[in-house]
């Protein structure tokens, strides 16, 4: 096949350029430009003018990007760093409009901003974009001053629902499976997709009428372009915060409908337990000896608690794993 | 010119063995309803394989219904064949897990990168279209059709910035690259148009160039034009210049299947699906040219 001529340099001589001669060159020049795309914009939404070792960005984007007749080097950059965060952005935007409300647009953004400049997207699905915001708002808190625990409590909830919505299921144990093993030996597993909270705020009810209020979004799934900052073209509302109360709360789902179920205190204890490895017993042990509800019948109350779980399936066989 | 009109059953070439796959459109979260629900007539439905790359819910429980209706086809945006990074295997087998489920005749992803080190830009970035390049990403397109054990399609991107170190045309190096790799080409032609404009070529001389006997299906979409460059939006009907480079590709390419790609402001599902079926008329207009 006839090819191309090779691109002679017609700019700036003096700047080194890249070559891609090699899967060790290609890596090379990867790496640098993805350098360049994970770096946080600038206030105006641009991208930083100078390097990380102070050399003008504009410099290293024209040793290894061809500028044209209407876009510089640093504008064709410019443009993958913008859909990055646009897009990385739009993606928490979107799956954590409780923690958006807590703090507020602005301060939301900056928050979410600092985490992705930390933490990277690590995963080939933005579903997991927000693995790691829970740590990274524990270990830097200043973003989320000075409603700390409200913020933390909201990032659980928020992250449990995307657990819920599409983590696995396991084949449900029904009665007749344990029906031969005894409370002290029987040890029973818990759906991967149920997440179980102990809250500080009642997040539930706040997140409710926080997406009453908004209409849905969808993100886009294919196109790999975003246009605009997630914020600019939406009103910002403001919220009253919850109460504070202590809750107990399990987020799951049921005939793939997502639901969040509170818990009494004794039940939290029963099932935290049971994920933990210990048996029926034990477990049911351990949310006793937590009451300090008087004059109920327990033997009773343990029976209901477990007839809804199996009813939910929230029962699987144990793994150690 | 090759006119590789398919008859019921005789593919049109080696890499499209389903000439007669028809129109489809790309399956998206606000029609599920209305296809659940109305079972409308779609040729067949183009899945985002990742969107479904998932352990359980919502879903895959959509996805089976879908299956028991309907043909779909699996087009990735995460593959990066093109990455100096060797293939992630946790990837491919989460993916070959979907393929088993779906039964896709054959699966697409990009001629892009998008990823290295393990960190992920979720975006399909242009190629430095060298040998070099080439050698590696064919190698990447062999190894997931040898794990996968599907025909595989590369889909050319859009783009807005090239490299110094280019040795060729992007023509040039998807064609060393399907060579190589001895795979097919998903040809996206509002692809070819946008990079057209972003980068003064002409987009016929791409379609003309490029060895149409791989091609196995081609996209069609919408785009926004901004003051210095055109970004690939898929949020509009597709405009006029792609309709004709589309009538040509189907002169070159035969009858082939096609989508088209509709991912952002998504109008109702009978837009969307008139839209696509606008195709035909290219394609019957050339049958009965050639009959």
């Amino acid at each position: 096949m006839k090819r191309s001529r090779p691109t002679s340099s017609s700019t700036n001589l003096k700047t080194p350029r890249l070559d891609v001669r090699s899967r060790a060159e290609l890596k090379a020049l990867q790496s640098l430009m993805a350098t360049a795309v994970f770096r946080p914009l600038t206030a105006q939404d641009g991208m930083q003018p100078r390097w990380l070792d102070g050399r003008r960005t504009s410099a290293l984007a024209e040793s290894f990007i061809k500028p044209n007749e209407r876009l510089t080097s640093f504008d064709r950059l410019e443009i993958y760093n913008r859909v990055y965060w646009f897009r990385v952005l739009d993606c928490l935007y979107d799956d954590y409009p409780g923690l958006r409300a807590v703090l507020g647009e602005r301060k939301f953004m900056k928050a979410i901003t600092a985490y992705l400049a930390k933490y990277p997207s690590a995963s080939f699905t933005l579903r997991n974009l927000g693995s790691r915001l829970e740590e990274f708002l524990r270990d830097e808190p200043n973003w989320i001053a000075p409603r700390v625990e409200l913020a933390l409590d909201m990032v659980r909830f928020e992250w449990a629902q995307v657990v819920a919505f599409d983590d696995e299921a396991r084949p449900a144990i029904t009665p007749d499976d344990i029906l031969d093993t005894r409370p002290e030996k029987l040890r029973l597993g818990l759906q991967p997709y149920l997440s179980l909270l102990e809250l500080n705020y009642e997040a539930d009810e706040f997140l409710l009428a926080v997406k009453k209020s908004e209409s849905a979004v969808l993100r886009s799934e294919a196109s790999n372009t975003f246009e605009a900052m997630p914020h600019v073209s939406r009103p910002a509302k403001r919220f009253r915060p919850p109460k504070r109360k202590r809750i107990h709360l399990a987020v799951h789902r049921h005939d793939n409908m997502l639901y969040y179920k509170r818990l009494d205190p004794e039940a939290f204890v029963i099932l935290k337990a049971l994920r933990g490895g210990a048996t029926v017993e034990e477990a049911c042990l351990r949310g006793l000896s937590s009451t300090k509800r008087i004059g109920v019948d327990w033997g009773e109350e343990i029976k209901a608690y477990f007839n809804i779980w199996a009813s939910l399936g929230w029962f699987c066989r144990f793994s150690k794993k | 010119m090759s006119i590789g009109l398919g008859v019921t059953g005789v593919p049109a070439n080696s890499f499209n063995n389903f000439t007669e796959y028809g129109i489809g459109i790309g399956l998206r979260v606000p029609h599920y309803r209305h296809i659940l629900g109305q079972k409308p007539v779609v040729d067949w439905f183009e899945i985002i394989s990742e969107n479904f790359m998932v352990d359980g819910g919502r879903p895959l429980e959509v996805l089976d219904s879908i299956l028991e209706q309907y043909r779909v086809v699996q087009h990735g945006v995460a593959m990066y064949f093109g990455s100096a990074d060797r293939l992630n295997r946790e990837h491919l087998k989460k993916l070959k897990r979907l393929v088993k489920r779906t039964g896709t005749p054959w699966l697409s992803d990009h001629l892009c990168w998008g990823s290295v080190d393990g960190r992920y830009t979720h975006d399909l970035l242009p190629m430095p279209y060298t040998f070099a390049a080439a050698k590696v990403t064919a190698g990447n397109i062999r190894e997931a059709r040898d794990f996968l054990e599907v025909p595989i399609c590369v889909e050319n991107v859009s783009s807005y910035a090239e490299f110094h170190a280019s040795e060729m045309t992007e023509w040039e190096f998807l064609s060393e690259v399907v060579e190589r790799a001895d795979c097919g080409i998903l040809l996206d032609v509002n692809n070819i148009y946008v990079s057209s404009q972003n980068h003064n070529f002409d987009p016929y001389d791409y379609l003309n160039n490029v060895p149409h006997k791989r091609v196995g299906q081609i996209h069609i979409a919408g785009h926004s034009k901004f003051e210095k460059y055109i970004l690939d939006t898929h949020d509009h009907p597709v405009l006029d210049p792609v309709w004709k480079m589309y009538a040509h590709a189907v002169k070159l390419v035969g009858r082939t299947a096609t989508l088209l790609e509709w991912d952002d402001r998504i109008p109702t599902f009978d837009e969307v699906h008139h839209e696509a079926l606008k195709a035909n008329q290219f394609v019957d207009k050339l049958e009965n040219a050639a009959a």
